[in-house]
């Protein structure tokens, strides 16, 4: 393997109309997860973080997120979460948010400031939430999740509610941002472009399903240094597995 | 007169920081569980609005009376009845007033919704943790108003304590009550001064709840 995974994540049940089945490694960098609207993303990432009970299996740099026996709730997790609207805790001023995470995860202070600078945030550490633009809060989301120390940062449509000014400010910043990440990240969006340039390794879900799991660059160094038995095998793998997609009706 | 008027104002303040204490997790499960028979729940805790204070006073006095099953455990402490005792009232007050307890504290923790109380969940706090920091400062409105309105609605009953009380001076004998008898023994004079009194106190305590409202929308809060 060309990334060592940090974890593993293998997860079934139903959610209302919805069936998932899904079983996926978490390298360090960020994964994508992508698909159409109502394919199960969100809910997928929900149940990363415990906020969604699904049977299975959450493994992450050797420790047991949940399995047959075990289910961690969400508080017990160490996950950053970064959810769609921010969900900024509203009677908290900015520096009062970044503190209620980072408090709780055991982190310095002076582990604020760095962060701090990172996402620019420090001119808005007084203000309430209510008077910052989708940007800073998004922003101030991020830094939240990161100061409570996370083995697995999720985000979930982080830039969907953005204009496109907006949009195109953060997203060279989320890059930044990721590369310098020692964990796995996961990165959900419908929007193939803003996630073709966060990262190369993307899942795509297809009601509830995984439909496909790796770039063609990826693939490549997959293959890398493999004998040619192994790699007529996966070819054959990818064959087989690319035709069943082929014949699902795609959403 | 004075004895009266403190006895009133002491069952009002004791009435409304048991009850919110009680109030709370049952509106706070009321407000999250999803199951459908928390309705029966929430009906038979307001009741007290649309039944008579009689029928409520009424099944008090039996149920806190000496010949209770409820009473049997307190006879070993040589306690037989609760009726015509503060204690009684104070029990009979909670159950009065629950309604105006729970309501507003069901309706401001529905309003906090479930985003913050996860947001919480993934900054690593516990429910507990999450349920003092993030629901009930942002439900402090819902609390305001339950306090706010079990307080004066406490002060204003008749009914239940008359029924449950029976108006023993100096124990049980509250306002309302007072100005009964004060009216049945004529003296409109004494009367008309309580009964001022308790409509003026009732017309600040719904002024200040308005004004400390709208402030609290103007914050955004």
């Amino acid at each position: 393997m060309s990334t060592a995974a940090a974890g593993e994540v293998r997860l079934q049940g139903r959610v209302g109309a919805l069936a998932i089945d899904v079983a996926f490694g978490l390298p360090v960098g960020v994964t994508a997860l992508t698909g159409p609207s109502g394919s199960g993303k969100s809910t997928l990432l929900r149940a990363m973080a415990g906020l969604e009970r699904l049977d299975g299996a959450v493994r992450l740099a050797g420790e047991v997120w949940q399995d047959e026996a075990h289910f961690l709730p969400p508080h017990r997790r160490p996950v950053g979460y970064v959810f769609q609207h921010a969900a900024l805790l509203p009677h908290l001023s900015v520096r009062r948010n970044l503190d209620y995470g980072r408090r709780r995860a055991g982190m310095e202070a002076h582990e604020l400031d760095h962060v701090v600078a990172l996402l620019a945030l420090e001119p808005l550490l007084q203000r309430a939430t209510s008077r910052l633009s989708g940007g800073e809060r998004q922003r101030v989301a991020i830094a939240r999740a990161l100061l409570t120390r996370p083995h697995l940062l999720l985000l979930d449509e982080p830039l969907s509610g953005l204009d496109v000014e907006a949009k195109a400010e953060l997203l060279p910043q989320l890059r930044g941002l990721f590369s310098q990440l020692a964990i796995p990240v996961v990165y959900v969006s419908h929007d193939r472009e803003e996630v073709g340039r966060l990262t190369d390794t993307t899942l795509v879900l297809e009601a509830g399903r995984l439909a496909s799991a790796a770039s063609p660059a990826a693939l490549a160094a997959e293959l890398a240094g493999r004998s040619r038995a192994e790699i007529e095998a996966l070819a054959l793998a990818a064959i087989h597995a690319g035709l069943s997609t082929a014949r699902r009706p795609s959403g | 007169m004075f004895e009266v008027v403190r006895l009133t104002l002491t069952l009002a303040a004791v009435t409304t920081v048991l009850l919110l204490l009680v109030a709370t997790p049952l509106a706070w499960w009321l407000a999250r569980s999803p199951s459908w028979w928390k309705e029966v729940v929430a009906a038979v805790t307001s009741l007290p609005l649309v039944l008579p204070p009689t029928v409520l006073g009424f099944y008090l006095l039996v149920a806190l009376g000496p010949d209770s099953p409820l009473m049997a455990p307190l006879h070993v402490f040589g306690v037989r009845t609760l009726a015509f005792t503060f204690t009684g009232l104070v029990i009979g007050s909670i159950f009065y007033s629950m309604p105006f307890a729970v309501q507003p504290l069901r309706t401001a923790f529905e309003a906090v919704g479930r985003e913050p109380m996860e947001a919480a969940a993934t900054l690593r706090a516990s429910p507990l943790d999450a349920f003092f920091t993030v629901a009930v400062p942002l439900a402090r409105r819902g609390f305001l108003s339950a306090a706010v309105l079990v307080f004066a609605h406490t002060i204003g009953e008749f009914g239940v304590v008359l029924m449950i009380g029976g108006g023993v001076p100096g124990r049980t004998e509250v306002v309302s009550i007072r100005i009964y008898q004060l009216v049945e023994a004529l003296q409109y004079g004494q009367a008309h001064a309580l009964a001022a009194g308790l409509a003026a106190f009732a017309f600040i305590s719904l002024l200040v709840l308005f004004l400390i409202d709208r402030r609290f929308s103007r914050l955004g809060a």
